[in-house]
């Protein structure tokens, strides 16, 4: 009894191993950089985050797919490098034998991106699924686009400045035309006083010359 | 012994030395400085301009480094001095613009201004264009990320816009954001609003800053002048504690004594001195006719040069400590790059190759699997080429120091300080330019003499502002490096040998002479006596004929961004249309010619005119000429 059983799982990892390998058509590679994410902080790659990484593809499939009941044992790895790289494919949880279309995985690989990221305290950069390409942030786009603020503070602040600079320079000129005008007022004041002078002083001259 | 041509009526054009006496006690309406230090900083700001930051560093370290101080500062102080001397000198003694000073002296003379003033507009319009691409970069650091960092997604969002993901961020900002490039300067492609409304801010800025005149002006130049050594010098401190800034700075000193022999050198210098004085545009001359009559000019030439050659040497130290930083940056990200494209092909474990042991390394895995290592299209990153690229003119300013800022931290902060120290220095520049433009027109009448200030520097921003709508074109890239190498090169040359030779042969170095020692209180000495008669024309005619010699030669062709050419994302290498001829001739010829046609003009009219009695100046001589025979 024991020695079948034995079969049975020997049979089947072989099985899963002849599912999974480097080209497969229904997987993709995996690359993690931990060292150049983390530096000192990394931490050494082992058969336990290899089990989280089998358990949270279970889960995006679980989630993003068609919401069967995927398993870590669905998640097939193989070839694993020292650069910590590896193959990988997902069998269906009804059939151990069928691989799950390429297509679906990569629908959910890429909706749950970011959760698989921060799983492994990684970046969209740091580990990559090849053939699977992230989507990007649109950059980040404000209302109105900031150049047009600076724009006008400066304009207005150039405007302002012309119109005072105008404005007295007009005043100054006003100002000094009533300055001159002023002085050559005050000279016709001059002129019509000795006028008056000069003739009151003649009317004087008449009862005098009167005989 | 002296040879001076015949220049009969000299005395009756220009004041003489009693006139100038009482002139100086009485208050005219002539603008006047407020103080001393008014029209040095204005000065020194007209002659310190963007080319001090952009052409200088580049042509310092292109000619072999520490070594292009030597034929610098000997033609800096041979060629340079003497001539901001001369312009200086007769700028205070004839106590008129460009235009009037040369038609006191001869009237057949005043293509000389008149030439002045065509170079300093042409100048002035594609100066200013630049101010605009500055004001826009200005507008734009106000924000965080900088918006030269980013490429914009593509339609399905997966990757960058092609032309940005093939050139850079950098690139694809100033070439397609910025300017929205055409591929050619006949292919204009309509106007690119954004440039339409920075010329609009560069032309109201300057419009307000002169609107009247040097009374504004002056007043502004306490800070474009000043700010610029500021942000200089912080610059420096935060270049200096870099990575990788040193090896900039020994880059560009390093000296190479055999560049010394090679005559292009040589050449180069002299040029460089020419516009780093801004000799020949009007200016000059104009701002020392405010000057009080007994003002030192000997000591203020003296002194603006020796400004001038340190600021050069000042800025080149900050733009290689810079990029030296952005050098040293790209060259280990090179690396590091070329290190995870070979852990990735070859599948090995992340610290097997480090920056220390790469060359062991590629060279091990060459040696053993050559073909695919062939496969993996390793760049070659290479420090020197890093250093050397790009690093001169718009390239300088919009491409290697804004992608070097980028790397800093706090770069919004970086940008708008670099910006506006280009701002504040093409913005003194812009100053003399458009005082060797407005004081001739209103000289030569062109504009009427009952208007206020205010009225004709409104006007004059007005024309120039639509002029430079040119520039706003898709092509608008194409036309300002036009302009840049035709308009500003040789008729400066022909202009400041005209000048030399009218003080020196047509009013007569005796009389200058004179005039110093009536200015100054001494005869200018035994140095300014040689270079002023012989060395600094000559150095000025074998500039120019070289200049003409190697255009002549060289077939016209311009760079072009063209994200179809093969050679992208560099700028790739066309020859111009044939009608480029045309429009070179009128940026170079027409001012250079301006000298002798007006002449010529001149003397046809005064020929053909019987009524040279009516002339009240011949009246004058006619009856002098009479008393003299009478006596």
């Amino acid at each position: 009894m024991l020695w079948k059983v034995l079969l049975l799982l020997g049979l089947s990892s072989a099985w899963a191993q002849k599912l999974c390998s480097p080209g497969a058509s229904d997987g993709y590679k995996v690359r993690l950089s931990i060292n150049s994410a983390l530096g000192d902080q990394a931490y050494v790659w082992n058969e336990n985050e290899m089990f989280l990484f089998r358990a949270t593809l279970a889960f995006a499939m679980r989630t993003y797919s068609d919401g069967q009941e995927y398993d870590v044992a669905n998640v097939v790895v193989c070839d694993e490098t020292p650069r910590v790289s590896f193959w990988f494919v997902v069998t269906s949880p009804l059939d151990a034998s069928l691989l799950v279309d390429k297509r679906r995985v990569e629908e959910a690989v890429r909706k749950s991106r970011s959760r698989i990221n921060s799983a492994f305290l990684l970046t969209d950069d740091t580990l990559e699924f090849i053939g699977i390409p992230p989507t990007l942030e649109a950059p980040v786009a404000p209302d109105t686009p900031p150049w047009l603020i600076a724009f006008g503070v400066v304009m207005g602040g150039v405007g302002a400045g012309i119109v005072v600079l105008l404005v007295s320079s007009v005043v100054q000129k006003i100002r000094k035309k009533r300055d001159g005008e002023e002085e050559t007022g005050g000279k016709t004041e001059n002129e019509a006083a000795s006028d008056a002078i000069y003739n009151m002083s003649f009317s004087d001259d008449e009862p005098v010359t009167q005989m | 012994m002296r040879l001076v041509f015949p220049n009969p009526g000299l005395d009756n054009r220009i004041l003489s030395h009693e006139d100038l006496d009482r002139m100086e006690k009485e208050e005219g309406d002539r603008p006047k400085w407020d103080n001393k230090t008014q029209y040095m900083l204005t000065c020194v700001g007209f002659c310190i301009g963007i080319g001090n930051v952009w052409r200088f560093p580049y042509l310092c370290q292109t000619h072999g480094g520490g070594a292009f101080l030597i034929p610098y500062l000997i033609l800096l102080v041979l060629e340079g001095m003497p001539l901001l001397l001369l312009e200086f000198a007769i700028g205070q003694r004839l106590r008129k613009g460009s235009v009037g000073v040369w038609r006191a002296i001869n009237p057949y003379l005043t293509g000389v201004g008149i030439a002045s003033m065509l170079v300093s507009l042409l100048v002035g319009l594609y100066y200013n264009t630049l101010i605009a691409w500055i004001l826009w970069y200005l507008f734009n650091s106000f924000q965080d990320p900088l918006p030269w960092t980013q490429c914009p997604l593509n339609d399905n969002g997966t990757g960058f816009v092609p032309e940005c993901q093939r050139s850079s961020t950098v690139d694809y900002y100033f070439y397609r954001v910025t300017l929205n490039s055409s591929t050619s300067i006949a292919d204009s492609g309509g106007i690119h609003w954004p440039i339409v409304l920075c010329l609009l801010a560069a032309w109201t800025v300057m419009c307000v800053c002169y609107i009247r005149g040097i009374g504004t002006s002056g007043k502004a130049v306490y800070v474009t002048a000043i700010l610029p050594y500021i942000v200089l010098a912080i610059f420096l401190i935060r270049g200096l504690t870099l990575k990788g800034s040193l090896s900039g700075i020994k880059f560009l000193f390093t000296p190479d004594v055999n560049e010394l022999i090679n005559p292009k050198t040589w050449l180069d210098a002299g040029a460089q001195v020419f516009y780093a004085f801004s000799l020949a545009w009007g200016g000059l001359i104009s701002f020392s006719s405010y000057n009080p009559v007994h003002n030192n000019c000997v000591q203020d030439a003296v002194i603006l040069t020796a400004i001038t050659g340190f600021t050069s040497i000042y800025a080149a130290t900050v733009t290689y400590t810079i990029i030296g930083f952005r050098a040293t940056e790209k060259y280990d990200t090179c690396i590091s790059d070329n290190i995870l494209t070979l852990l990735n092909a070859f599948d090995l474990p992340e610290d097997n190759i480090t920056t220390s042991n790469y060359e062991t390394a590629l060279n091990h895995l060459n040696s053993s699997y050559p073909d695919t290592v062939l496969g993996l299209d390793i760049k070659t990153c290479d420090m020197q080429t890093l250093l050397s690229e790009g690093v001169e003119g718009t390239g300088l300013a919009f491409i290697v120091f804004t992608e070097a800022i980028t790397k800093m931290p706090g770069s919004p902060f970086w940008s708008v300080l670099f910006f506006v120290m280009l701002l504040c220095l093409g913005i003194s520049t812009l100053f003399g330019n458009i005082e060797g433009v407005v004081v001739p027109l209103k000289d030569l009448n062109l504009l009427p003499k009952k208007w206020p200030q205010e009225a004709v520097t409104g006007v004059t921003c007005a024309v120039a502002f639509i002029i430079c709508l040119l520039f706003a074109q898709h092509s608008g890239l194409y036309w300002v490096t036009l302009f840049d190498n035709f308009a500003g090169s040789v008729p400066l040359l022909t202009i400041g040998l005209f000048e030399m030779i009218a003080v020196v042969y047509i009013y007569g170095i005796d009389r200058f002479n004179e005039d110093l020692e009536y200015m100054v209180g001494h005869k200018p000495g035994i140095f300014w006596q040689v270079t002023w008669r012989f060395i600094s024309p000559l150095i000025v005619l074998v500039i120019l004929v070289f200049y003409m010699v190697t255009q002549t030669q060289e077939e016209l062709t311009y760079l072009v961004w063209d994200p179809n050419s093969e050679q992208f994302p560099s700028l790739a290498l066309v020859p111009y249309p044939s009608w480029i001829n045309a429009v070179v001739f009128l940026l170079a010829g027409v001012p250079s010619l301006a000298v002798p046609v007006y002449a010529l003009c001149k003397e046809i009219i005064s020929l053909q005119s019987p009524n040279c009695l009516e002339d009240p100046k011949n009246k004058i001589e006619l009856s002098h000429k009479l008393a003299n025979h009478l006596q």
